[in-house]
């Protein structure tokens, strides 16, 4: 029998996490619970006497200063509710591996899977009008996830019943079946049936391509091969899987390859266009390249798992950002911290791999206020910021990289999927072992090692456990979870390893685990062949096609010479990380796939890799029609300046920069939150990855997903503006910079139930048009990017799908962070400048989501010819020191932007908008809230007046006024008075929103 | 004069060795080594080639447990291989034959979950004091002022009265386990840093001045003749100017306040 140790607190006033889930309950239940005290329980599978019992638990377990302990017996007896709450099998438990691990250390005993741990927490609930269905509300709403948890709950009277006495949470996967490997007979199949196999195992394959599969197996030459390779003439389940995953939207971008015929409703035009990637992204990129000549920063662009350009004399620095959606919307927590940990192993797996240098994320939800009935399966909006945001903490945090940029963006339509982008950056020596850092070489018989994490059934879609009902013993597949300290240690061991030069190359286990891992290496060298009972697992019972697509998490697939093996295997013991031969590389043509003697899998790479068909789609755009806005102006400008700092896009989002780490590696340089009270928003942020060095590595994003209401290229092209824009405020080079781009669409496929599939197919075209025209215009060359195509939630005649959404993130150089400008203005008597164009094109800004009215005016469009002539010039400005106080002009416009340095430098200002530059005369709230791309205001200091102004001919600006000593914000137009504010109050509203 | 041989313990989580070990670099440390724990555990390396042992920041075990719990118990219990020593004898006995200890935040975590911080009469094994999770419930990264207790005997922050520096933990609230403890603390100025609010002399409870809640507003405590030193906040992330918060609007000295403290270890080394 398990035993179970619980820990808790002696003294109740230090249960702090009690008081917090307090107060949340109240904050998201309304229900009042007088004392709530938490408790971590352990349950371990180990025979242990009363002895060894009260050592564990006092030796191992319990900080004496604070913390007493019950064996085997519930801690809060005299509870109201006692609420248990633990993982269901398969689950990863990292908690409960770091408790196994120390057992065996404490007690000098084996740990080697010889016997397993689990964590569970406990809740005790005092006040005695709580009833059990209350506490049954805080399990499901707040504490724990029907997907991955379960929780039990006692009464006082159960309790005391039981005398207290209670048995482990225990879940152990218990798998009792056959190992086997099937095969189908795919030429005896109907299309229904070729379609319902598709189903049924969600294969995510279309007729099309199942019968691609069908004809392929149907050759007489390849079954000729087959029979001489001793398997089955007919395709196994192994193989099934492994096309189906090499095959799938998520690893072939089948829609960004597809041949799409673009038909322009408004205007008659059509075009063809064979595949938007190599058309508009991968077009992008060589021709900046190619425009660039000598002064081309990329080193590797779209060939690896991130993309790479130039650094240093020492470094080159790797990107990449990945999505991470359907996982997060199930599970908040889980989906967000796999998201993080598995964007880390990109940069990892790029090339003889990268140390990481910083994370980046960005978040799109629904308001965390949303008050109407939600429909079925979907978690509440704060729910689902809470769970990703301590996803991503705990991700970032314990991983040791610092998170340096992003966002939170609200809108009703994320209520479908929530949107979140994790991105990480990593520095790569220019040379590794007298090899470029970049290089992938595989030579034929070098070994594939299989290193970090165990094999589960974690992330098998579609596998004959999901279509099992669930039961004790089955292991919870829909999520994985990451397990940070694991892959640490991995990420050590590696870089270590990587030095010593002890293998050639590497790539991490995502999407797809050993198939994609493997399968995509053995294309570069011409083959290999695995044995995947070899592969280490969690537990027994998995069938071979599982142990090749598992999407465990902390693994990388390494590329080990036979020479340096056995060094590579001892120093991997050294930093306790499992790794394991499970095959070598070939140039046989084929990925060969063995189960032990038995061969299970035995696939053309050619057609692997490019048996697929190109899909052909159809694409319609309709421009919506443009109608004249007209609304009063609002009497006081300034209740309307408050509301717009308080609104949920603009606000404050220090709730969530506080909780993460943004400094650790020591390189900070610009932080998220700056000013004289650290609550100004940076427009971008900047590390020095090498301490050695004052070069910095700067890091910026837009994203505009509301400008989609009306027409994607104006939402495309805001977003790529923005990053820019951010990356150019803070001292980025203009000459240094790089693009990734990362789309994230509703269903753009059109189908009965998705109608207006050719309409969404039409914005995404029109967005990777923006795409092209503004980076090629601006020198952008796109390294790395990544494509998220079906964010809808459907449930009966409900469906929601997103705004169609592109992340545009810019990494790049500043030459020295010494140069580097903040936002905050720096002293009373500077001289505030607005640079840039301001116009009429307002649609769906901040200020007009405000008024709620219907407004159709046209969304804004950067001025792309000023634009980029205003870059370069305020960059060298900035190179010649001119600048004290840069901020982008964004959201909110001019108005928020001035109000926002303001309070964040503890400056008053004094404006006059009358000469803002603007492309037709404009009303005055107009002027002040438009979100024209292109724009920042600046500060200088009085004696510079001169030289700044001879430096900016040509390009539009004015001077709008001075910093103040006081807290009073006045914006005048034409000497009357427009707003009149207390810094400190503005401040209030910009904080307030979001802070739980 | 004395060599100063530094060793930063890395691994299994610790994240912060880098810059520590860049601190030390800068400090004048003749040697600098990054060392991964499991070496010391294996015993390739040998603790007593330095004198100067440093516990990087960082998430011991990923604070599976508690913070540094796991890592502590690994401490106190495995043996290194090869002998029946644990690497607590050998830590003990390093400090004993006169090394210098510094643990930041993590590091400081495990100094008082081992016992070696306070270490009362030199009783390097016995947990009297703790930190637990901060008084609001979550992680924070946020730049405190500090006051050094002048009297103290830490070696570390000789000449150093008041310090700027980040915190960024989510355990850093000390407690103590009686009062008899904390008089103690106090009596034999084993209290090195305490929060204060802003410019002011006396320490604060008040958050987020006090970012954790912590008695005393304790942020850093030493041994009794204060050759072992454990903070919560980050010195070795304020090396350069540039590493501060509101650098882009203060008139800052090149060095960051952070580096003192190890430059005072190194010359305390060398002269001794």
């Amino acid at each position: 029998m398990p035993h179970r140790i619980e820990i808790f607190l002696k003294n109740m006033e230090l249960d702090v996490l009690g008081e917090k889930l307090k107060r949340r309950i109240k904050r998201d239940l309304n229900i009042h619970i007088d004392r709530v005290f938490t408790s971590d329980i352990y349950n371990i599978g180990l025979e242990l006497d009363k002895n060894s019992l009260y050592f564990v638990a006092t030796e191992v377990f319990l900080d004496k200063v604070i913390n007493d302990y019950s064996i085997d017996e519930i801690a809060f007896r005299d509870a109201n509710y006692y609420l248990e709450v633990g993982l269901l099998p398969g689950v990863t438990d990292d908690v409960g591996r770091t408790a196994e691990e120390s057992i065996a250390i404490a007690l000098n005993i084996n740990s080697d899977n010889s016997f397993k741990v689990f964590y569970s927490r406990g809740y005790a609930f005092y006040s005695d009008n709580i009833t059990r269905g209350e506490v049954e509300r805080v399990a499901r709403d707040i504490l724990s996830n029907e997907l991955i948890q379960g929780f039990r709950i006692l009464s006082r009277d159960e309790i005391e019943k039981s005398n207290g006495s209670i048995s482990a949470w225990f879940p152990q996967v218990q798998i009792k079946r056959d190992i086997e490997v099937k095969s189908f007979k795919l030429s005896s199949m109907s299309d229904e049936e070729l379609l319902e196999l598709s189903k049924s195992r969600t294969l995510a394959l279309t007729l099309e391509e199942m019968k691609t599969i069908r004809g392929y197996f149907n050759q007489v030459e390849v079954r000729r091969v087959r029979r001489e390779a001793n398997i089955s003439e007919d395709i196994t389940d192994v193989e099934l899987e492994c096309i189906a995953q090499t095959w799938s939207e998520h690893c072939k971008h089948k829609i960004f390859n597809a041949l799409i015929e673009y038909e322009d409703l408004s205007t008659g035009q059509t075009e063809k266009i064979d595949s938007l990637f190599k058309s508009f992204i991968k077009k992008t990129t060589e021709s900046v390249r190619e425009e660039k000549g000598e002064r081309d920063i990329c080193v590797s662009v779209f060939s690896d798992n991130a993309g790479v350009i130039r650094f240093n004399e020492r470094f080159n620095l790797v990107f990449k950002v990945e999505t991470h959606n359907s996982p997060s919307a199930l599970d908040p927590y889980g989906g967000a911290l796999t998201g993080i940990v598995g964007v880390n192993r990109d940069p990892l797996g790029t090339g003889k791999g990268a140390k990481l240098i910083f994370n980046t994320d960005v978040f799109c939800f629904a308001s965390p206020f949303y008050d109407k009935p939600l429909p079925p399966r979907i978690l509440h909006p704060l729910r689902i910021l809470e769970g990703v945001r301590e996803g991503v903490e705990h991700g970032g945090n314990k991983s040791g990289i610092p998170t340096i940029n992003g966002s939170v963006v609200f809108d009703d339509s994320f209520l479908g999927k929530p949107l979140v982008f994790c991105g990480t950056a990593g520095i790569l020596p220019r040379v590794v072992c007298n090899d470029k850092g970049e290089s992938k070489e595989i030579k034929e018989g070098d070994l594939i090692v299989m290193v970090g994490g165990r094999i589960g059934a974690d992330g098998i879609h579609g596998a004959t456990f999901s279509s099992e009902e669930l039961h004790s013993g089955s292991p919870s597949t829909a999520v994985q979870i990451g397990d940070p300290i694991t892959q640490k240690r991995m990420i050590d061991f590696l870089l270590v390893a990587r030095d010593l030069c002890l293998f050639r190359t590497l790539t991490d286990n995502g999407a797809g685990g050993l198939s994609s891992s493997v399968g995509e290496l053995a294309g570069l060298c011409g083959g290999a062949e695995i044995d995947l009972m070899k592969a280490p697992l969690k537990y027994q019972g998995l069938n071979p096609f599982e142990i090749l697509i598992s999407e465990s998490q902390e693994r990388m697939t390494v590329v080990v010479p036979q020479n340096t093996v056995n060094e590579f295997l001892s120093l991997s013991r050294k930093f306790r990380v499992e790794s394991t031969i499970i095959g070598k590389f070939t140039k046989t043509g084929y990925f060969d796939i063995k189960y032990g003697d038995k061969r299970v899998g035995f696939l053309d790479l050619k057609f692997l890799h490019h048996g697929n068909k190109q899909m052909h789609l159809k694409a319609q755009w309709k421009r919506k029609n443009i109608v004249p806005c007209s609304f009063d102006k609002p009497m006081d400008l300034g209740s309307v300046l408050h509301k717009l700092l308080s609104s949920l896009n603009i606000c404050s989002k220090h709730y969530f920069v506080r909780q993460y780490d943004h400094e650790v590696q020591g390189g900070s340089v610009l932080k998220p939150l700056v000013g004289h009270e650290d609550i100004g928003p940076s427009d971008a942020g900047i590390v020095r990855p090498d301490l050695d060095s004052f070069e910095g590595v700067v890091v910026s994003h837009g994203i505009v997903p509301r400008y989609s209401n009306q027409d994607t290229y104006s939402m495309a092209a805001c977003a790529v503006d923005e990053a820019v824009r951010n990356f150019i405020a803070v001292g980025g080079d203009p000459d240094h910079m790089a693009g990734l781009d990362n789309f994230c669409w509703p269903d753009p496929i059109e189908s009965p139930k998705n109608p207006d599939g050719r309409y969404k197919l039409a914005q995404l075209v029109r967005a990777n048009k923006a795409v092209y025209d503004i980076c090629t215009y601006y020198g952008i060359p796109l390294i790395s990017g990544k494509d998220s195509m079906k964010n809808d939630y459907i449930w009966d005649e409900i469906k929601i799908s997103v705004l169609p959404t592109l992340l545009f993130s810019v990494i790049g150089k500043i030459n020295d962070v010494r140069k580097a400008v903040s936002m905050d203005f720096k002293g009373a008597g500077d001289l505030i400048y607005i640079l840039g164009l301001t116009d009429m094109r307002m649609a769906f800004s901040e200020y007009f989501y405000l008024m709620n009215k219907e407004f159709e005016t046209e969304v804004p469009l950067p001025h792309k010819e000023i634009n980029r002539e205003l870059y370069y010039r305020l960059h060298n400005l900035m190179e010649l020191g001119l600048i004290r106080s840069c901020h982008d002009i964004s959201d909110g416009g001019l108005a928020v932007a001035l109000a926002e340095s303001a309070f964040a430098g503890g400056f008053g200002a004094d404006v006059e908008i009358k000469d803002v530059p603007v492309t037709v005369p404009m009303r005055e709230d107009f002027i002040l809230f438009s979100e024209t791309p292109g724009r920042f205001v600046v500060t200088i200091a009085a004696e510079k007046k001169d030289q700044f102004e001879n430096l900016m001919k040509g390009v539009p600006f004015a001077m709008l006024g001075f910093v103040n000593n006081s807290p009073n914000f006045l914006i005048k137009n034409n000497g009357s008075i427009l707003v009149k504010e207390d810094i400190n109050k503005l401040k209030e509203s910009f904080l307030k929103t979001l802070d739980f | 004069m004395g060599k100063v041989n530094s060793i930063v313990i890395a691994g299994n989580g610790i994240n912060c060795e880098m810059e520590m070990a860049h601190a030390l670099r800068l400090a004048g440390s003749d040697r600098v080594d990054v060392v991964n724990i499991f070496s010391l555990l294996d015993g390739d390396i040998d603790l007593f080639n330095y004198n100067f042992l440093n516990f990087a920041g960082g998430f011991l075990d990923g604070d599976n447990m508690g913070s540094a719990r796991a890592g502590a118990v690994r401490i106190k219990f495995a043996k290194i291989k090869g002998s029946e020593e644990r690497l607590i004898d050998r830590i003990v006995d390093f400090v004993e034959k006169g090394g210098l200890i510094l643990g930041v935040c993590n590091g400081f975590q495990l100094l008082v979950k081992l016992g070696l911080l306070p270490g009362f009469d030199g009783n390097y094994t016995e947990q009297k004091v703790t930190l637990t999770f901060n008084k609001l419930g979550r992680f924070e990264d946020r730049w405190v002022n500090l006051k050094a207790n002048k009297s103290s005997p830490c070696i570390f922050t000789k000449g150093i009265d008041k310090i700027y520096l980040p915190v960024r933990h989510g355990e850093g609230r000390f407690v103590v386990d009686s009062d008899v403890t904390l008089k103690r603390l106090v009596e034999d100025n084993q209290i090195v840093f305490q929060y204060v609010k802003g410019n002011e002399n006396e320490y604060t409870m008040e958050y987020p001045y006090n970012p954790n809640g912590s008695i005393l507003g304790i942020a850093g405590i030493c041994s009794k003749d204060g050759r072992i030193f454990g903070l919560m906040p980050h010195p070795e992330a304020f090396l350069h100017y540039t590493n501060h918060p509101r650098w882009f609007r203060e008139k800052l000295p090149e060095e960051g306040d952070g580096l003192k403290l190890f430059k005072n270890a190194v010359d305390y080394l060398r002269n001794s």
